[in-house]
């Protein structure tokens, strides 16, 4: 099966600042990967370029074999970092909008998530909680039935408990065919629910490798190797 | 079942580590059939791949096998239960002689001191 999403020598450059320099990165469908790396690292810029919200300066990006296009985002679920949507529009509304804009939107799976997490119909974005925002943006990242999904910092801003419920939505709503990406500096709360690990360190790849690996070989957890590897 | 991971082993083992006792306790019975992966996923918060590894490990110890469409079975061989049983009990004992070694307690001295405490929090 080909890689679901492939960088050839991708560089990006905002100025004369480098966020990313010629990395090659191959990622198979079916894995949960962590995109691991300090504040700055580049993590970000990698899943916009994925998306098409940037274009490369030099090298290549492609899902699925192909550049970033309408038709990629057609099978790519995005979870930015800070909540997209209006901020007039209520829960029900937001689930609207995704069921008419996204042909895979579950709206089903939406529902029972939104009624699980306690989310209500009709509070608009505007009067929630960040960590609501969170929890709605999640959920109808998750509810796609998309190939890629990319979720930048997806369990930041909530408490514990729902971390667990969120890591738990995650892996029930993704296929075997599909592969999430999950970029964040939470490892200990991730690493459990990971197959592989890649380390960012200013615009370069550091390690990508297999958790299970990484443990094995080193006896230590993904987030005691990412704190010798980081410290300052 | 209560799910908690040690730092410094891949999580596949662990998993492995506690399913086989799941087994020789009997919490899943001889012959029982086991949760779906991607259930036992979910349960213990892990990477679905991370369980198909630590099912494929049992199967090949012998205490599982897989029919093509149903699903994983405990085996039905009570023998083989029990020797694993046996191995994690012998296991057992072996790291907690080791511990007492380290309180600088010899076997006899072990065995005394059992004794001694014999009858307390029963």
């Amino acid at each position: 099966m080909s890689n679901i999403l492939e960088c050839k020598a991708l560089t990006k450059r905002y100025g004369g600042k480098e966020a990313l320099s010629a990395i090659d990165l191959s990622l198979e469908p079916g894995r949960i990967v962590g995109l691991l790396g300090p504040n700055g690292s580049g993590k970000t810029t990698l899943i916009k370029l994925a998306c098409g919200l940037l274009t490369p300066t030099a090298g290549g990006i492609y899902i699925n074999g192909e550049a970033p296009s309408k038709a990629t985002n057609a099978i790519v679920s995005y979870l930015p970092e800070r909540i997209a949507l209006p901020l007039w529009m209520t829960t029900q509304q937001a689930m609207d909008f995704y069921g008419d804009f996204y042909a895979d939107f579950r709206r089903d799976a939406a529902e029972d998530m939104v009624s699980r997490l306690g989310l209500e119909l009709r509070q608009t974005i505007k009067t929630m909680s960040k960590g609501t925002r969170e929890k709605l943006q999640l959920i109808l990242t998750m509810s796609r039935a998309a190939r890629l999904y990319l979720l930048d910092e997806p369990i930041g801003g909530v408490d514990p408990a729902t971390r667990d419920y969120i890591l738990k939505t995650i892996l029930t709503n993704y296929s075997e065919e599909s592969t999430v990406l999950i970029s964040t500096h939470l490892i200990s709360d991730v690493e459990h629910v990971l197959d592989e690990a890649v380390f960012l360190r200013e615009g370069s790849i550091m390690l990508h490798e297999s958790v299970d690996t990484i443990r094995e070989e080193k006896g230590k957890s993904v987030d005691e190797l990412f704190r010798e590897v980081f410290a300052c | 079942m209560d799910w908690t991971f040690r730092e410094d082993l891949p999580i596949y083992t662990q998993l492995y580590e506690h399913l086989t006792l799941a087994i020789v306790s009997g919490v899943y019975g001889p012959g029982e059939k086991l949760p779906a992966v991607r259930e036992l996923a979910v349960d213990a918060g892990v990477n679905p791949n991370t369980v198909q590894r630590a099912l494929s490990e049992l199967e090949r110890s012998g205490l599982v096998h897989s029919q093509r469409t149903t699903g994983r079975f405990v085996t039905e061989d009570a023998q083989r239960i029990e020797q694993e049983r046996q191995r994690l009990a012998e296991e057992q004992v072996r790291q907690f002689l080791a511990a007492m070694s380290k309180l600088g307690y010899n076997r006899i001295q072990t065995v005394m001191l059992m004794e001694k405490m014999r009858g307390e929090g029963q």
